[in-house]
């Protein structure tokens, strides 16, 4: 049996906006579904990584990949939810985004074990088709 | 060397608006470079424990890595990231972390950088990243 989409739509809708650092850097919830998760951080001047060009940092993208592999996994969950805590993510970064854009990010976790879940997530500005980055991690999960 | 270094790094640490969101700063001597990312609430990502948020540790290590090259390499721009692997050893915990870059290679145009990051003791790293990047000259 698995978790009530309801119950993951919640919990998603709580790690995008109460978590501090998701909170901090402005991150809205988009949607959920069974072990996927779409989650987007507005371009704000504070978060800018190149303030010759005004794109913002990648370190706003490796937090918003990682949250929302977090996610994806939570979303992943068959009984009872469970923890997660990152293990290793690789993140390559395909090209900058635009000057003052926004980025949205959508994982999917394609496969979960006892101890560990698996996650792929990709990154874009304006286009779903023209990322700016994909990811790869490894999540231990913590069962109650 | 080293006025000029720290010029540099002053240069890279006060431009960077993500940075002073971050709060980092950054120790040198001669030209090892210690960073620096003292504890703030709005890093947290689990508030059981609690803990640094996963994303704010690789991104705390990713500024490490740059602000490394920008001290050794001399450009006033910011070099691009090509990809980064993040190891996480421990949860980071609510307190002070530091960071120290080492570069492996610089090349032409590509560095490969290995970044480890730690909280109470250097020997316990709560992180590792792995990464390239692309130089960016003047």
């Amino acid at each position: 049996m698995a978790v009530d989409l309801d119950l993951i739509r919640q919990m998603g809708q709580h790690m995008a906006t109460t978590v501090p650092q998701a909170a901090a850097l402005g991150f809205r919830f988009v949607s959920v579904d069974r072990a996927r998760g779409v989650l987007e951080v507005p371009w704000r001047e504070d978060l800018v990584g190149d303030p010759d060009t005004g794109v913002i940092a990648g370190g706003v993208v490796t937090s918003l990949l990682d949250h929302v592999c977090g996610l994806a996994v939570s979303a992943a969950a068959d009984t009872v939810p469970f923890g997660t805590a990152t293990l290793d993510l690789r993140i390559d970064y395909m090209r900058a985004a635009a000057p003052r854009a926004g980025v949205t990010a959508e994982a999917h976790c394609y496969k979960v074990t006892r101890s560990v879940a698996f996650v792929r997530a990709q990154a874009w500005d304006a286009d779903a088709s023209d990322l700016i980055a994909t990811a790869q991690g490894a999540f231990v999960i913590n069962r109650a | 060397m080293s006025d000029e270094a720290a010029r540099q790094l002053e240069d890279f640490l006060q431009r960077v608006p993500y940075v002073r969101f971050l709060g980092m700063h950054a120790e040198l001597s001669g030209d090892e470079m210690t960073a620096v990312l003292p504890f703030a609430p709005h890093l947290v990502g689990n508030t059981m424990i609690p803990a640094l948020h996963g994303g704010v540790i690789g991104a705390f290590l990713e500024a490490t890595a740059l602000a490394q090259l920008s001290v050794t390499q001399g450009s006033a721009k910011v070099h691009k990231t090509i990809d980064v692997t993040i190891e996480y050893l421990r949860p980071g915990r609510a307190m002070t972390t530091y960071a120290r870059a080492a570069l492996r290679k610089v090349g032409r145009r590509i560095a490969n950088v290995h970044v480890e990051a730690w909280q109470e003791a250097r020997d316990t790293p709560i992180a590792f990243l792995r990464g390239h990047f692309l130089l960016s000259s003047n």
